[in-house]
């Protein structure tokens, strides 16, 4: 099972409405993406809860339909 | 949550040995990816670590991501707190924030 980037991309940013999110297809499978993800709402956090941010916003793919998506968060500087 | 058996024996993993890493497959032998890439960083930091293999068991496989609210596997603990899965491992182990964390909680290293 895959799912597409812009569905990746749209789940983060309902969550997290300010969020800068850059995708990479890392295989060209649509099944093993890199995403960095830019938003306010990691200041203040470990990277575990800023993670979890994310995951809460995918909504249970992360694990399930979306196998593999390295992810990077951090804060606008 | 505690009167959760899984738990327990999560809890208990945790408890008894400094560095735990919940794998699939072993540290010989990695059975994804992810697992045998932290399994590299701790061996190439010659930290002492249990891996637990949730392949051999579905409950811990399930229950650890119920444990962290994590949705992933593999997942490393250091003296009992959550420190983070395959990507923030990683990021940890290249900024030398993962050597930091260690050497800050006494962690054991094999001579």
């Amino acid at each position: 099972m895959a799912m597409a980037a812009a569905d990746i991309e749209q789940m983060i940013k309902d969550a997290l409405p300010d969020a800068e999110v850059t995708i990479n297809d890392l295989a060209g499978d649509g099944d093993h993406y890199a995403a960095h993800v830019v938003s306010k709402e990691f200041a203040g956090k470990s990277r575990v809860q800023q993670h979890q941010l994310v995951y809460q916003a995918l909504k249970g793919r992360m694990g399930n339909e979306l196998h593999a998506l390295a992810l990077q968060t951090s804060a606008p500087e | 949550m505690s009167d959760n058996p899984t738990n327990t024996q999560i809890q208990g993993e945790i408890d008894g040995n400094d560095v735990v890493l919940f794998m699939k497959g072993s540290p010989i032998m990695p059975q994804c990816g992810f697992s045998a890439a932290v399994t590299q960083a701790l061996t190439m930091m010659g930290v002492k670590f249990k891996g637990v293999d949730v392949l051999e068991n579905m409950e811990i496989r399930q229950g650890i991501k119920d444990f962290s609210n994590w949705p992933t596997i593999p997942q490393l603990y250091v003296k009992g707190e959550f420190v983070g899965g395959c990507d923030i491992v990683r990021e940890m182990y290249e900024s030398g924030e993962l050597k930091k964390l260690f050497d800050e909680k006494g962690v054991q290293y094999a001579s």
